[in-house]
């Protein structure tokens, strides 16, 4: 096992390797740079900007000049907020957007399994049809109409949660943007759990433990859980990856300073290292989600091996 | 003899099968909520190809006696406005208000200068989104008192108007011919890429397959936000180019379903005894293999249209897919979230269009899914 978990560390490293060489050729492709703002700078200090970062050296120099940087764990200055390193950014945004999206991906983990479950055991009866209504719900209706709902329904028409800001991590501002989040995921959990659950009441084992004269909750909890779970963690991969590392919607809508919005305006402002920043954070996390579902795998499913 | 016999059998007894499509339609038809939503589709491409036409305001239009007005059935103004209205056009006129009254939709009004009011100063009142039609009726000789008339004009809003005093009903209708031309031009787009490459590598199977597929892998493992953010770079704002661009990028799942889907027919028995028989390849391809194509082809369509209405939308709402004056759901969406506080409106009717639409986009898909695909069930 701890071989293995070692095996995939390594070859982690070619994978980010490449998506780091194509997103930085990428963005060097695209036209424009760092200092052309609208209101442009004068030739002489845009001159002098670009000669201190070092923007007139030949690209490959630029190019091993920043993995080098990079595999001492320095991602560069950010060009648009000179102020800050991305590092730095990176530290103040990332607590901010992980806090949200673990809560996030907690709620919707537990309430999508709840409702997928209840509706497996209800199936083709009320209790079904409401949950399959709202999964639709949810997966039909985007973020950004969520959102501003939210908003205006518990902000402003209740006033229960304030409307917007992080207000230093106060549990209230929290609400909102955990629960918009949240809503599309636990949709696709609940469907998913669903059928899966279905599928495992059918199967024969189960049969036998109603059989034995287990109880409902038994054959349920210990023995078609199991069973049924298995596809729930492999979406957890992925979903954790997304959420973790901040909404671009949740973040503006909400008036959160989380990473999300990074990826945008640096793209947009050509902050190439930030730019660069965020395709490394989210190539990491996207990696090690991936590895902690694989394990998980063979944690829930015995019949799982790895050697 | 036996000729003959085969030749006379009785043509009343032949049973006329039922085409796989006839089939097919059959079932959607018995599924109601998908011909509802069929119907709900059809009915809202009409409402917003047609109605802008029918609706008496320009969605450029910009009504500055009415910025944020909220909606109503009832025509505005409503008594309790025109008297800001007129506040306004005579500080316009630089005259102040002496007497007014409003009989039968037409205001008479009373006004005092300064100096002598000349009445050319009553374009003012014309220019005005409240009034119409204004004629001097008295000027008292020093010319310093001027009564005049003017006829209250009577707007509808059914949605209210905008942040600038657009109305938000013709803006709706617009932005939903957008959307929806949005969402069907990047659809068409990526079917007909994924299509084609993926019946290509299908068919040709061995080396090219193994080259064509692996070059789907490693565009799917860059994350898709920042293919659609380089796309932005790359073409500008200017929106037609980049929804193409887009559709381009959609069709990596399209190529992979067809593909799959071709490797597969080619194995199956009938095309075998197709082959058999002496059937040409075109002849199989015409016969067997596009027509067990077309079936996932329409659903994924189907399916990947509300994806491209919400991508447009996603866009959009960044500030990055239609620019104004043009508009679509995803802007008015937009510029609603900013102002839920002083118009919720704005954000309401928009969504509400956005969302019913990909719910029946869904379950016509879903529909589809179910008549087209028997095994499934």
């Amino acid at each position: 096992m701890l071989l293995y978990v070692l095996r995939r560390l390594l070859t982690a490293i070619p994978t980010l390797f490449v998506i780091v060489t194509l997103a930085f050729f990428l963005i060097r492709v695209a036209p424009g740079g760092p200092f052309n703002q609208e209101r442009g700078l004068s030739p002489e200090i845009k001159a002098n900007l670009e000669a201190e970062y070092g923007l007139n050296d030949p690209l490959w120099l630029q190019y091993g000049h920043y993995l080098k940087n990079l595999s001492h764990g320095d991602f560069g200055p950010s060009y648009n907020l000179p102020d800050f390193t991305v590092g730095e950014l990176f530290a103040r945004g990332l607590p901010i957007s992980i806090q949200l999206g673990a809560s996030a991906l907690v709620l919707a983990l537990l309430l999508g399994c709840l409702l997928g479950t209840v509706a497996a055991l209800n199936q083709n009866r009320w209790g079904d049809y409401a949950v399959i209504a709202l999964a639709t719900a949810g997966s039909t209706i985007p973020t950004f109409v969520i959102a501003p709902i939210i908003q205006l329904v518990f902000g402003l028409s209740w006033k229960l949660l304030p409307v917007g800001g992080w207000g230093g991590g106060a549990m209230l501002n929290k609400i909102g943007p955990v629960l918009t989040l949240a809503l599309p995921q636990i949709a696709i959990v609940a469907r998913l759990m669903r059928g899966s659950m279905i599928e495992a009441l059918r199967s024969h084992h189960i049969r036998t433990a109603r059989a034995l004269g287990l109880s409902d909750w038994s054959v349920v909890v210990r023995h078609a859980l199991r069973g049924a779970i298995l596809p729930i963690v492999s979406f957890t991969g992925p979903a954790a990856a997304a959420l973790l590392t901040g909404s671009i919607i949740v973040e503006t809508i909400f008036a959160i300073p989380g990473v999300g919005r990074y990826f945008v305006d640096a793209a947009l402002n050509r902050d190439y290292t930030l730019v660069m920043g965020t395709v490394v954070v989210i190539a990491i996390f996207t990696i090690v989600f991936n590895l902690i579902v694989d394990i998980m795998y063979a944690v829930v499913d015995p019949r799982v091996r790895y050697d | 003899m036996t000729d003959a016999a085969v030749d006379n059998e009785p043509a009343a007894n032949v049973v006329v099968g039922r085409s796989l499509w006839g089939d097919a339609w059959a079932r959607l038809k018995a599924n109601r909520a998908a011909m509802f939503s069929l119907f709900y589709l059809g009915l809202m491409a009409l409402v917003c190809i047609a109605g802008p036409w029918f609706v008496p305001h320009d969605y450029t239009t910009i009504y500055s006696d009415y910025v944020r007005t909220p909606p109503s059935t009832e025509a505005y103004p409503k008594a309790d406005m025109v008297k800001g209205a007129l506040d306004d056009v005579l500080k316009r006129m630089r005259v102040d208000l002496k007497d007014w009254k409003l009989e039968d939709g037409r205001a008479t009004i009373t006004v005092a200068g300064t100096r002598p009011i000349d009445e050319r100063y009553l374009r003012y009142v014309d220019r005005s989104d409240t009034f119409d039609d204004a004629r001097m009726e008295a000027k008292s000789p020093d010319g310093l008192e001027m009564t005049f008339s003017a006829a209250v004009k009577q707007q509808y809003f059914l949605f209210g108007t905008d942040n600038v005093g657009r109305d938000l009903l013709s803006r709706t209708l617009v932005a939903g011919r957008i959307s929806l031309a949005i969402g069907l031009l990047a659809g068409v787009v990526a079917v007909t890429i994924g299509v084609v490459y993926g019946a290509t590598a299908g068919f040709l199977g061995g080396k090219v397959d193994e080259v064509m597929m692996r070059i789907v892998d490693v565009l799917y493992s860059l994350p898709f936000i920042f293919f659609v953010i380089m796309l932005v770079v790359f073409f500008g704002r200017n929106f037609v180019l980049m929804f193409l661009a887009v559709g381009a990028v959609l069709w990596l799942d399209m190529a992979r379903i067809v593909r799959g889907q071709a490797l597969s027919i080619r194995r199956h028995e009938y095309v075998q005894a197709a082959e058999a028989l002496g059937v040409r390849q075109s002849g199989i391809l015409k016969r067997h293999v596009i027509p067990n194509l077309l079936g996932p082809v329409v659903i994924y369509m189907t399916l990947l249209v509300p994806h491209v209405i919400i991508l447009e939308s996603f866009l959009s709402f960044l500030g990055l897919g239609v620019q104004e004056p043009m508009t679509s759901w995803g802007v008015l969406i937009s510029v609603g979230a900013h102002n839920i506080g002083s118009a919720n409106w704005m954000l309401l009717f928009p969504a509400f269009f956005l969302v019913s639409t990909l719910f029946a986009l869904n379950f016509v898909g879903d529909g589809l899914r179910d008549a087209l695909d028997p095994k499934d069930r």
